[in-house]
């Protein structure tokens, strides 16, 4: 709701009128909590920044920009940079969501929409226990079941049958990048098909009938819905991706943790939160604690990047669907 | 009622039914995932489980112990970041869906997803930075923060989500009977958008009590039986971090167990808050 | 119209938890409240973890009031965490270098506890015995100069012995690591080229092979991937039943690792370990040592600040270096040396508080 305020000029009258639209006296004390809890969050959120742009001082004034090309990781010589980790980080993440957002959709669309009342409910308990797991016991299932599972049965197959492109050639040791994807895919999962589900179940009953009554397959109502929700859906990716970007043990355990860029999907990689945390607590001296500071950084700096690009993805999308969304 | 038999039609329905069974098989897929998973961590595991390993201290290897202080100290730091991290992410979600307007809510929207992508290892330095080196020790409470602050985020965010789905009916009904804006927020739209706001603190609940890292540098772990939370605590995902990366299978399996006895925990509150938020529609 | 009666039970909820745990943080209870009893707190290496933990359990048993906890977070973290006084006392593999000790606020005494080896273990399950190893052939397989199983100077210690054709997969630790800086330190020793190209340290920059978190993550790629090689504590591939090969050592023996062979290492360098007893040593000179073995250290400050922490805290490391080495065989760890144990002796008789002496 909004009413209509001047807020162009501001005078002693008029603030009272900025703290409560309605000039309720409550609704004042509201509105200004709100405020204030929210800019206290944003205001730990800036001091992270700060204590993280402090910190990692050091580290850029002695490598600058070449810190982000760089594509050396020695700790022993005093070299940095920061390139591989880039890369295995938002290759990590992307093969995750690739897998995930399909495989959330459906299960929340089949929860929503087709499953059956006493199947619903238990089902989706189960989905959301899959979140509780915790992530380094994800790790050791990872190296103990799911990276020999890939190793003999699924990426032999898939050498065989794509190893003309460069993402699936090289050694198969079962411990590398699509070892990691999958297991972030595994771990978001929960999480986007949880929120997509309220979100679907939040579309008004009309939108279904009205698709219905015009004569659609029970898919096309289903596109609908999906339309209805499309702002849902991508704040429920975001969420998801964000896990996957900050994710530490389960990933550390399966990628391999070798700061070198490859194209294949075998190889080993290395993302950033797993450099911090396998290397935090033993980095004694002052510009490597530094530069692993300054990946933190950057880690910040690309969940933004992508925040934004993801952003800018939904507002095109609902630009076009026009107002459907909230219908009453 | 008409029907129009043409080819049109038909690969229409084809591909209706082909995606909703596509849609099945996701979920298959999903729960089996769960169920290979459990079944290693319930195989591993059900061995040590007994009533003396849930209410025991950890003790050394080949003397068998127990993570009753580990349960314990994780219910007491759920219970500080939920006690922290509940209230302000709702109150966060509150302001972006309801209070902020135009730019400013988005950039205060930005900046609170970009929370939600920082490792948690990063958080748990921060908290280091702040609460543990000034006081000179890990305490129970620098634990519970950081846990809030992982929180946060994923509350807030699925709260916003969830209040702006409530429909503008029941806005506009509440306006137009009188109710001032605090009263329509608190009496009608929470509530109506409480199940999804449970998901979403479920959802931050289950995330923090499998957080390992960011407990290292904060609430550091014990050996014993809380006393007050100013000191270090043990943790289930810290006890379960120690034995699972130790060269003991006796250790291992508690490990294991341990594993068992969280996700039952989880399963616990999740089946509470599900209960208290339920719709009598 | 009053609050929807749930809403108020929630908030009222809330709201009596967070009260209850206000008043609790603000206690300030803990240490010195109660008749006698103290609270201290270790952090650091990871090897000597089992062990410390079965020591706090017996001494535990002997002083109840003495209410000791220890974190395993790694030797880097033991350093860090006992230069910013959290803990009471650190621990770490690899002695503190001599900027780390100037950057304390105050003089740390490094008490050395127990003894450990760091073992090659390999996954060709075919063989039926353990393999030798030169030193150069180690330092030349994690170069990547040497690929294969069957090359000719794996062949040349291991004659009789039918070696696979398959490639060499190294496995290394992805974190920072006391082991790592055991292994690169004997490596740099008996290896001009690894000295130059890699050098020494808890986090090198490995130039081949693939990563795994802790000893476990390196035992557990080493035991589901064939054709692996890796470098762990005694006591992980022991417990895993990885097989472990003989390391030839500076006196040109095949050594198999072995606590005797461990605290040999020990016995032999007693002659050159300096008075703080920061000492590396690998490659040691005895007939029988087994090359490549370190000490784990307890790092404590020379002057502490709380007489009765203090007191507690010296009262314990003596017990551990005297009765507590009891219990390290079982563990697979290797005891100290007699003259080590008296040389720490006096070590521990330096440390003051106030000026005094605490025993």
């Amino acid at each position: 709701m909004s009413v209509a305020t001047n807020k162009l000029r501001i005078d002693v009258r008029d603030w009272r009128r900025i703290l409560s639209p309605t000039g309720n006296p409550g609704d004042a004390v509201f509105r200004v909590l709100m405020t204030a809890i929210t800019f206290f969050v944003v205001a730990i959120v800036i001091g992270m920044v700060l204590t993280l742009g402090a910190d990692s001082m050091q580290s850029i004034r002695h490598f600058g920009w070449g810190f982000l090309t760089g594509r050396e990781w020695n700790p022993v010589r005093g070299n940095f940079g920061a390139l591989p980790f880039i890369y295995g980080t938002l290759m990590s993440s992307l093969i995750a969501l690739l897998i995930s957002v399909p495989f959330s959709l459906g299960i929340a669309i089949f929860l929503v929409e087709q499953a059956p009342h006493y199947l619903a409910k238990p089902v989706g308990f189960v989905v959301e226990l899959l979140a509780a797991i915790p992530s380094v016991v994800y790790g050791v299932w990872g190296i103990f079941v799911l990276a020999p599972f890939l190793r003999v049965h699924i990426e032999p197959k898939l050498a065989a049958l794509l190893g003309w492109t460069p993402f699936f050639q090289g050694q198969i040791t079962g411990i590398g990048l699509l070892t990691g994807g999958i297991i972030l895919a595994i771990m978001v999962t929960p999480i986007i098909s949880a929120v997509v589900r309220d979100v679907l179940s939040a579309v008004p009953g009309s939108q279904r009938e009205a698709a219905l009554a015009l004569g659609a397959t029970k898919w096309e109502m289903i596109r609908v819905v999906l339309v209805n929700g499309a702002p849902g859906i991508a704040g429920a990716v975001i969420l998801g991706l964000g896990r996957a970007l900050g994710e530490t043990m389960a990933v550390t355990m399966v990628i391999g943790n070798r700061p070198e860029i490859s194209l294949s999907l075998f190889a080993p990689s290395y993302t950033i939160a797993s450099a911090i945390a396998n290397e935090f607590t033993e980095a004694t001296d002052d510009l490597y604690l530094s530069a692993l500071v300054e990946l933190g950084l950057i880690l910040f700096l690309v969940t933004f990047v992508v925040n934004g690009l993801a952003r800018i993805l939904v507002w095109n999308v609902t630009r076009k669907t026009g107002g459907l969304s909230r219908a009453a | 009622m008409i029907t129009y038999a043409g080819r049109a039609d038909r690969s229409r329905r084809i591909s209706s039914a082909l995606m909703t069974s596509l849609t099945a098989l996701c979920t298959l897929l999903a729960v089996g995932a769960l169920f290979i998973i459990l079944a290693y961590i319930a195989v591993q595991g059900i061995g040590s489980l007994n009533l003396q390993f849930l209410i025991d201290s950890p003790r050394p290897v080949g003397e068998g112990g127990g993570i009753g202080n580990a349960i314990l100290g994780s219910l007491v730091l759920l219970g500080i970041s939920s006690a922290f991290g509940l209230p302000i992410g709702i109150c966060v979600g509150v302001y972006l869906s309801e209070v902020g307007k135009g730019r400013l809510a988005s950039i205060v929207r930005f900046i609170v997803d970009t929370l939600t992508g920082i490792p948690s290892i990063v958080t748990g330095v921060f908290v280091y930075a702040i609460l543990v080196l000034p006081m000179k020790h890990f305490s129970a409470f620098a634990g519970g923060v950081a846990l809030a602050l992982i929180m946060v985020p994923i509350v807030a965010r699925t709260t916003e989500e969830m209040l702006k789905l409530v429909p503008h009916s029941l806005r506009e009904g509440a306006l137009a009977l009188g109710a001032p804006q605090w009263r329509v927020t608190l009496g009608v739209i929470l509530p109506a958008a409480a199940s999804g706001i449970a998901t979403g603190a479920m959802l931050a609940i289950a995330r923090v009590s499998g957080e390992t890292a960011p407990l290292l540098f904060t609430a550091f772990g014990s050996r014993f039986f809380p006393t007050s939370l100013n000191e270090p605590i043990a943790s289930l995902t810290v006890q379960i971090y120690n034995y699972a990366l130790s060269p003991y299978d006796e250790w291992h399996a508690l490990a294991w167990a341990a594993t068992l006895v969280l996700m039952t925990l989880i399963l616990g509150i999740n089946i509470i808050v599900r209960v208290l938020t339920r719709r009598k529609f | 119209m009053p609050l929807p009666k749930r809403s108020l039970q929630l908030l009222s909820l809330i709201t009596l938890v967070s009260f209850a745990f206000g008043f609790a943080a603000c206690n300030p209870g803990g240490t010195g409240s109660n008749t006698g009893a103290v609270s201290l707190t270790g952090a650091g290496a990871t090897f000597p973890n089992p062990l410390y933990q079965k020591w706090l359990s017996e001494y535990g048993k002997l002083h109840p009031s003495i209410r000791i906890d220890y974190q395993s977070i790694g030797s880097g973290g033991g350093i860090k965490q006992i230069q910013a006084q959290t803990v009471d006392f650190g621990a770490s593999d690899s002695p503190m270098k001599d900027e780390d000790l100037k950057g304390a606020p105050g003089e740390i005494v490094h008490i050395p506890t127990v003894l450990g080896a760091v073992v090659i273990t390999y996954n060709l399950p075919a063989l039926g015995q353990p393999l030798n190893f030169s030193p150069d052939v180690i330092a030349d397989i994690f170069l990547g100069k040497i690929t294969k199983w069957n090359d000719p100077r794996i062949a040349a210690d291991n004659k009789g012995i039918n070696l696979p054709t398959s490639e060499i997969t190294v496995v290394h630790r992805s974190d920072g690591s006391g082991t790592s800086a055991v292994f690169t330190d004997y490596l740099s020793k008996v290896s001009a080229e690894w000295k130059d190209k890699v050098g020494t340290g808890t986090s090198p920059s490995w130039p081949m092979g693939i990563g795994g978190k802790g000893n476990e993550g390196v035992t557990g790629q080493v035991k589901n991937t064939p054709n692996t090689i890796g470098y762990v504590e005694l006591a992980y591939a022991v417990q895993n039943k990885l097989p472990v090969a003989k390391v030839k050592n500076a006196s040109g023996n095949f050594i198999e690792p072995s606590i005797d062979a461990v605290t040999a290492a020990a016995a032999a360098s007693a002659a050159t370990t300096p008075d703080d007893l920061r000492v590396s040593i690998t490659n040691a000179q005895g007939a029988q040592a087994y090359p490549i073995s370190s000490y784990t250290y307890l790092l404590i400050y020379k002057e502490q600040k709380d007489a009765a922490k203090g007191k507690a805290l010296v009262d314990y490391v003596w017990w551990g270096i005297h009765d507590g080495e009891n219990y390290a065989k079982e563990l697979l760890y290797a005891p100290l040396p007699a003259d080590i144990v008296k040389r720490a002796e006096v070590k521990i008789n330096s440390i003051t508080s106030g000026g005094k002496p605490l025993r």
